[in-house]
């Protein structure tokens, strides 16, 4: 017993020594602790989120907003403890300034009292629930995605607007699947012909596919990101139902990370997203094209998100020249949120999610044959925030 | 429900039942004959799809991947076996569980060092399609190949142990390993063997379970308990045993996530009958077994007269 | 005789039960008690407070992996199904802080109540049988436990339920402190290892080691064997539904994951690597197992790797565990005194 503790105490001293030299030059750098799943079935997501990010700062000179940045990069394996074990250790360890970087609902809900028990701000570029932008919304959390609901209801209008009738839900059994389901009925005016929550991971669906058969609805629209979308896609083309019916998608469940192990059979989905690879503005050509160069494949609208919330955090501290150590200060720089975003315009609401178009989308081909998602029309929502921000108390 | 879902359900369950068969008839046999826990069998599994993944990819046929995994997966159970598993046949449970578990550790690190957390492995674009099994009825052709398969194998199991040679000293070793080896069994070589076998069953369940579940590192997990639950039910030892189990658990399996979530929806919100369906068959499955270990602990058909 | 039961009688020769630790022995321990006192003012002196929750965490293990060597390595049970009485504890805790009940002092007994419900129940049916149908039935249990908790989302399902406070204890004694929290749980662990030491000791322990030994022996002569494994199982899981009520404040979360059999691997693998049927066992694979955790995963992600080979290597080369190591290599600095 006595060997652990001098190997805890030796290793304790090692780092305070270490801390102690950091502390002295408190606000020399920036430190972003970056939690994310990137490993399983559902890793393509984080990688992007991470690389985009990553992408972002290296473009900067390795600073964000002027000050050399160090970034902490830890995989949450998608479990919400291993998360919440990293959060802790970021935070009370390596006291990081900022955490960002998780892809799931679930586990930033289980992590991120960490963060703001601790009073340090969480950019999400990603998960971003209903109750954060209603009820418990924290002056310590931004998203720089869009609200949970927000793709599905630009799918639900969509689907009105295209006189679908009868429509057969699935979503996964958590906070975001719920949102998701709730947003879609919240635009579409036809009738829900199934509501259907399958377990979050779950990778085989031929039980639901047959219910779907049976109900026979016009059109399903699933909310299955990652590698529950890969799978789903493939089974139901495979169990023929691709003749039958529509398979409608928001944009988590037709972008880059599915469409590569799909293949062919994503061509003429429709889909609803905040980005597209070809939105017509500066900083985004800028952004598909070194991204391009530095991994070898097209981004997905999840590194638009982690180049983005780069940018924000650059931004915010650029505005306050360095002195991060100033919270206040620090929140009202990311809430104005003076960076040129790779969607066009960005803008915060009082909840501190965003205010923003959404399109519509359809994947076909590029001009060197791969598949991609482009912009179709008109957009569906302009300047859309989200249901929930009556609910929160910060102005 | 109409018969037509019915009927496409039972399919399902059907599929799924003879893949865990698979993996059970493997661990039956590894635990009736050597008397040995091995939580590592999930392992197998899982370097089952990978090694097969891994071939499709190299080969660019789905075919040919599979059929180079069997083999290879094989040798790597028989590696496995003759080096570290035989120091512990003559070690009590508690120490197999120990050293079974460390080596899921060990297994599943290994095949993140070497290929990644997870590969990519598609069903051959020829069966990517349905089929119309009856008028109305069209089910996914891969689905069927499955079933096939699992129905084949089965068949051949059945011959290889009621007609050969091999399959009379399995049984034997099985009913009462001392009188065996007392008339002069070569007991080591058929352990080997016994385990080559199990891993090649295990290769080709996780190969064509692969496409339609993920190849990634810890799928073994979840289908080990699975396994073991359908051994303790059908007996442990006994192949015919670990069949019926197997497609108990399949069909209880699907039931919940047919059946039950129709029933609960008739009086509960969508989201708690969604989560009720999966969670009672779960449930059901594990009754089932603390049932039958209460009633009748040797299981169903039990290998040991 | 078994492994398990010659390492037993080898640790209780270096530190009997009955008659009392050596003096070095009650040096060592004497040295344990002040730097377990002093480690929290010591990180605090240092500004390393974060490695106050990481012992905290470790602690908590400790006496989990303690719970289940009382029934495992002390009454010969293998029970596969431990993990489901941590995550009662842990469970209730956290759906009483919820609906509104913060005290601790309801809380933590409560949920070692609980968990000896449960394993009243578990054990009255499990007992009945033996050997691998014994480890398949505690799992059938633990696992029907996990399905259940994962089933009721009111209290998060397989999101987990998230806590905003930790308990109460009065006093002053704010449980969010790290280094008070460190304390609660050090008072608990000692708490713990008395209890176990003082049962060993006593008539009961060593009838209980007697029926692990030859448990048709003892039956024979008139010893009401079932009654016995019982009231251990059941005393074991309080004890774990103490582990886990101190972890869902540690943590201020808990996901149906704890009740999962690969949760109750985990502790088995704790207690087989710390010594099985020894007092520190549990203590010393938690604090091994979870160190090396920490210090080969900064090295490398890929920690798991080497933390299967060196248990590996404890099953084949050390079987009676780290204790038993430690043991041999006393006894022989004794012997060449």
């Amino acid at each position: 017993m006595r060997p652990a503790v001098l190997r805890t105490l030796t290793a304790a001293a090692v780092t305070a020594t270490a801390l102690s030299a950091g502390a002295a030059l408190a606000a020399d750098k920036v430190k972003v602790g970056f939690v994310s799943t990137l490993s399983g079935p559902s890793a393509a997501l984080g990688v992007d989120i991470r690389d985009a990010f990553m992408l972002a700062v290296k473009l900067n000179g390795g600073k964000l907003g002027g000050l050399p940045a160090e970034v902490i990069i830890g995989d949450d394996q998608f479990k919400p403890d291993v998360g919440k074990q990293l959060f802790e250790k970021n935070i009370k360890r390596d006291r990081v300034d900022f955490m960002t970087g998780v892809v799931f609902s679930n586990i930033m809900l289980a992590a991120v009292p960490e963060a703001f028990d601790s009073k340090t701000f969480y950019i999400s570029p990603n998960a971003a629930p209903s109750p954060l932008a209603g009820k418990e919304c924290n002056p310590y959390f931004f998203a720089v995605s869009w609200p949970n609901d927000a793709y599905h209801e630009a799918a639900g209008q969509n689907a009105t607007n295209k006189g679908f009738k009868k429509v057969y839900l699935i979503a996964p059994n958590y906070q975001a699947g719920k949102d998701s389901l709730a947003g879609f009925k919240r635009y579409f005016k036809g009738q829900v012909a199934g509501e259907v929550y399958t377990k979050l991971g779950q990778l085989d669906y031929s039980a639901e596919l047959a219910e779907v058969r049976a109900a026979k609805p016009d059109a399903v629209y699933t909310f299955l990101p990652g590698g529950m979308g890969i799978n789903f896609i493939k089974q139901f083309v495979g169990a023929g139902l691709s003749k039958d019916m529509s398979l409608l998608q928001p944009g988590f469940g037709a972008d880059q990370d599915i469409i590569r192990p799909v293949g062919d059979a994503m061509l003429g989905t429709f889909d609803t997203a905040h980005w597209a690879l070809d939105l017509p503005n500066a900083a985004n050509k800028k952004f598909v094209a070194e991204f391009e160069k530095e991994y070898k494949r097209l981004p997905s609208v999840y590194a638009s998100q982690g180049y983005d919330a780069a940018q924000l955090i650059d931004s915010a501290v650029r505005e306050v020249k360095g002195k991060i150590e100033d919270k206040d200060a620090v929140r009202r720089a990311l809430k104005a949120a003076k960076f040129q975003s790779v969607r066009g315009d960005f803008k915060f609401n009082t909840n501190q999610y965003p205010i923003q178009n959404y399109y519509l989308r359809v994947v076909g081909k590029d001009a060197q044959g791969r598949l991609v998602n482009k912009t179709l029309g008109e957009p569906i929502f302009r300047n859309h925030g989200d249901a929930y921000v009556q609910d929160c108390g910060m102005k | 429900m109409s018969g037509l879902l019915l009927l496409e359900q039972s399919l399902n369950g059907l599929q799924f039942g003879l893949m865990l068969f698979l993996l059970a008839a493997g661990l039956t046999l590894v635990f009736g004959i050597m008397d040995m826990i091995n939580l590592a069998h999930g392992s197998l599994y899982m370097v089952g799809a990978f090694l097969a993944a891994w071939f499709v990819q190299l080969t660019g046929s789905f075919v040919a991947g599979v059929l180079l995994a069997i083999p290879a997966a094989a040798v790597f159970g028989m590696v496995l076996e003759t080096t570290l598993l035989r120091s512990l046949y003559a070690r009590d449970h508690l120490s197999q569980v120990l050293a079974t578990f460390a080596l899921i550790l060990i297994i599943n690190e290994g095949v993140r060092m070497v290929w990644g957390s997870d590969l990519p492995l598609s069903a051959p674009a020829a069966l990517s399609g349905p089929v119309e099994l009856l008028p109305g009825l069209y089910y996914p052709a891969y689905r069927l190949l499955i079933i096939g398969v699992g129905l084949a194998l089965a068949l051949l199991l059945y011959l290889l142990v009621t007609q050969t040679r091999m399959g009379a000293l399995v049984r034997a070793g099985a009913s009462n390993r001392e009188m065996a080896m007392a008339m002069g069994v070569d007991i080591r070589r058929l352990f080997t063997a016994v385990f080559g076998i199990g891993a090649a069953l295990c290769a080709v369940a996780g190969a064509m379970l692969g496409p339609l579940l993920a190849v990634q590192v810890g799928m073994g997990e979840g289908i080990l308990i699975l396994a073991f639950v359908v051994i303790v039910i059908g007996g442990i030892g006994s192949i015919r045993g670990a069949l019926v189990g197997s497609l108990l658990v399949g069909f209880v399996d699907t039931a919940g996530r047919t059946v039950l979530p129709h029933l609960f929806r008739e009086f509960l919100p969508p989201q708690f009958a969604s989560a009720a369906g999966p969670a009672v068959a779960s449930i059901a499955v594990y009754l089932l077994m603390a049932v039958v270990l209460f009633v009748r602990p040797q299981g169903l058909f039990p290998a040991r007269g | 005789m078994t492994p398990a039961a010659s390492a037993a009688s080898a640790a209780s020769a270096t530190a009997t039960a009955s008659t009392g630790p050596s003096p070095a022995a009650r040096v060592a321990l004497l040295a344990l008690a002040f730097a377990a006192i002093a480690f929290p003012f010591a990180m605090q002196a240092l500004d390393a407070s974060f490695y106050v929750s990481v012992a905290s965490r470790m602690m908590i293990y400790a006496i989990a992996a303690t719970s289940l060597n009382l029934v495992l390595g002390y009454g010969g049970l293998v029970s596969f199904g431990h993990a489901a009485f941590f995550g009662i504890g842990a469970y209730t805790v956290g759906i009483l802080i919820t609906e509104g009940v913060v005290s601790g002092w309801i809380g933590i007994p409560l949920a070692m109540g609980i968990a000896a419900l449960f394993a009243t129940v578990i054990g009255a049916v499990s007992l009945r049988t033996r050997g691998v149908y014994f480890i398949m039935i505690t799992l059938a249990f633990a696992q029907m436990l996990f399905y259940l908790v994962n089933s009721v989302k009111a209290y998060g399902g397989d999101e987990g339920l998230n806590l905003k406070l930790r308990s109460s204890l009065g006093f002053g004694l704010n449980l969010k402190d790290d280094a008070t929290f460190y304390f609660v749980v050090l008072a608990c662990l000692a708490g713990t290892l008395l209890a176990v030491h003082r049962i060993m000791g006593s008539r009961f322990g060593r009838i209980v080691l007697a029926m692990r030994d030859d448990d048709v022996r003892a039956e024979a002569i008139g010893v009401p064997t079932f009654r016995y494994k019982l009231v251990l199982f059941v005393i074991a899981a309080a004890l774990g539904g103490l582990s886990g009520a101190l972890m869902v404040n540690q943590q201020n979360y808990v996901n149906p994951n704890v009740l999962h059999w690969t949760q109750s691997g985990t502790l088995m693998v704790m207690v087989i690597l710390g010594g099985v049927g020894t007092l520190w066992g549990g203590v010393l694979g938690a604090f091994v197992l979870l160190l090396l955790e920490e210090v080969i995963s900064a090295y490398t992600v890929h920690w798991q790797f080497w933390v299967g080979w060196i248990l590996l290597a404890i099953v084949l080369y050390a079987p009676r565990g780290l204790v038993g190591l430690v043991s041999r290599a006393l006894g022989r600095g004794a012997g060449r005194k």
